[in-house]
């Protein structure tokens, strides 16, 4: 496997416990946009913390851009569950904490003007001296998008961005990362659990079994055209076929997950092409 | 009652004023009951006995040395009479040193110690012990070894400002939430870039509080302080005016101690609040 983001058998524990996820193999391509999507506990969070380098596995090693990671980096931003902004600095500020945190020689008007840039493409013009306590939900998770997208990184990595937020909010904000994401070629690692959600983002929709002991059970491949918009999505012939492979994989399979036959090493690619009637 | 709520208290307050002050005033009315008695003897009683006065000051009494201390707070007669104005200069000066030191001590140590859990748990017994000593058994101790009085409150005041200071800043520094200092790790900020626009802002309100905390205590050692030192101050000023058997003046001392010490106090609260966060 050498693909641009390369997770190489990976396993992580606590103490002597069992493995939250063991021998976990997954391959990404520059410009993917990869979904994962597995019961709450079986330890999403936990591969993603080890992809951004804030963790670091009990066995096997995160190949990125061929170089193993041995902790964070400028080059993969994360947008947190929790916002996680910086409640004493404003909208700007914090944006601008990033920005110059990546160009440490730039001058004060050169971090303001780049930040701001990036505050005005997530849609919070007019809001930039607000502190995070004046924000809304949705408007502090644009905070956090901008800043990730404002240090320019090779890989966004994002844990369940928009779960906290109501509906409507959520729909706008799904379509804004879709249109930069995909319109800037970004390599996303994303967790959801939101079935909907993962068929209009990703390319690639990981499914993880529950833990303990999670393994990557396969990988669907959105048959899904590339150019599919949130609000009709649900009208093409495939959409459904998806969408109960998917679910039936949470609902049923993600429990009994029978090993037996399953090579970690290549996880079986789904594409499912049949429409239902 | 429909006016605010604010408003309703302050009368409150007024009231609750006007009471005591009459309840005083009633209270140290006098007796009436004058006895005859030799000339001599009535000396040694003095007014209590012989004009059926109360030794206790009025409010009226009170107000009228108040007033005259307001209205000329900076005179200099000597070292035993001088002006309350220059004795509360002195004791906020040697506060101001003292205390200003322990906070310059005690917030870069206390953050060491927050940012190790092994000096955390190294520390801990030294500032348990340290912290409950009194200020006065400080006092011979520090006049034993720096020999000058003025020198030597200004230490007890030190040494006994530091420890809320230093206990509440490793306190907070140990409690920055997590996921500020991810977002610091994932942008890859230095350890002393990170001190400083993380774990210092988050630690602000409350190492404020401790250093609050601390003012509170620098105030109340220094009268204590300068009781034993004596020479000036005004804890010497409540001393010698008890010396004096001057009871008005040590109650005009004790509002001034007072006053004082809720301007420090308000002055904290201030730059706690600069440095508090919504969240
Ligand atoms: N510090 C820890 N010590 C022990 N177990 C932990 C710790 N952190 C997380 N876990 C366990 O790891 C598992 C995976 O957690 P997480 O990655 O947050 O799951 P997810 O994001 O999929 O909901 C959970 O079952 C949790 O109990
Ligand atoms: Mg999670």
């Amino acid at each position: 496997m050498s693909g641009f983001i390369s997770i190489e058998g990976i396993a992580r524990r606590y103490g002597t416990g069992p493995a939250i996820f063991q021998d976990l193999w997954l391959s990404m391509s520059q410009g993917d946009f990869v979904c994962v999507i597995g019961h709450s506990g079986c330890g999403k969070t936990t591969v993603l913390n080890i992809l951004a380098g804030l963790d670091a596995p009990s066995e096997g090693a995160v190949i990125v851009d061929g170089k193993e990671i041995s902790g964070p980096s400028l080059d993969r931003a994360v947008i947190f569950q929790g916002h996680s902004l910086l409640p004493w600095r404003t909208v700007l500020g914090n944006v601008a904490y990033a920005v110059s945190s990546r160009h440490r020689t730039w001058s004060t008007a050169q971090v303001n003007a780049h930040a701001q840039k990036f505050i005005d493409r997530v849609g919070l013009t007019g809001s930039e001296h607000k502190r995070p306590a004046e924000l809304s939900g949705g408007m502090k998770q644009r905070v956090g998008i901008a800043r990730a997208l404002s240090i320019e990184p090779k890989i966004m990595l994002m844990d369940e961005p928009f779960s906290a937020l109501d509906a409507l909010t959520r729909g706008t904000l799904q379509d804004e990362v879709r249109r930069i994401c995909t319109g800037t070629g970004q390599t996303v690692f994303m967790i959801t659990h939101d079935v909907d959600e993962a068929i209009y983002l990703a390319d690639k929709i990981v499914l993880m079994t529950n833990g303990p002991g999670a393994v990557l059970a396969e990988i669907v491949d959105n048959p899904l055209p590339r150019d599919r918009a949130r609000t009709d999505i649900h009208k093409h012939p495939l959409y459904y076929g998806v969408r109960n492979h998917i679910v039936d994989f949470l609902v049923t399979r993600s429990r009994a997950f029978n090993t037996t036959g399953h090579d970690p090493r290549n996880v079986p690619v789904v594409r499912p092409t049949h429409a239902l009637t | 009652m429909t006016a605010s709520l604010p408003w309703r208290a302050a009368l409150v307050t007024v009231l609750i004023f006007a009471a005591f002050v009459l309840a005083w005033h009633i209270a140290t009315r006098g007796t009436g009951a004058v006895q005859q008695m030799s000339p001599e003897y009535a000396k040694l009683m003095g007014s209590t006995a012989t004009q059926g006065k109360s030794a206790m000051p009025g409010p009226l009494d009170v107000g009228a040395k108040l007033w005259e201390h307001v209205r000329n707070p900076f005179y200099d007669n000597g070292p035993n009479d001088k002006g309350i104005g220059i004795q509360i200069a002195y004791s906020v000066g040697r506060v101001m040193i003292g205390y200003g030191l322990a906070v310059l001590v005690a917030v870069p140590i206390g953050f060491l110690i927050g940012m190790s859990p092994l000096m955390n748990k190294a520390l801990d017994p030294y500032i348990q012990i340290l912290k409950p000593i009194s200020p006065l058994a400080w006092m011979p101790l520090a006049l034993y070894t720096i020999k000058d009085s003025s020198l030597s409150a200004i230490f007890v005041i030190f040494v006994c400002s530091l420890w809320p200071t230093m206990i509440n800043t490793s306190f907070g520094v140990a409690q920055v939430r997590k996921e500020w200092l991810n977002v610091a790790r994932t942008l890859e900020v230095g350890t002393f870039r990170r001190a400083f626009t993380i774990i210092l802002p988050a630690a602000a309100p409350t190492i404020m509080t401790g250093v609050r905390v601390s003012g509170g205590i620098a105030w109340l050692v220094i009268v204590a302080a300068e009781m034993l030192v004596g020479g000036t101050g005004i804890g010497y000023f409540v001393w010698n005016e008890w010396n004096n058997l001057s009871i008005t003046n040590v109650i005009v001392a004790i509002v001034a101690i007072g006053a004082v010490g809720m301007v420090l106090d308000l002055i904290l609260a201030r730059l706690t609040k600069l440095v508090t966060f919504p969240e």
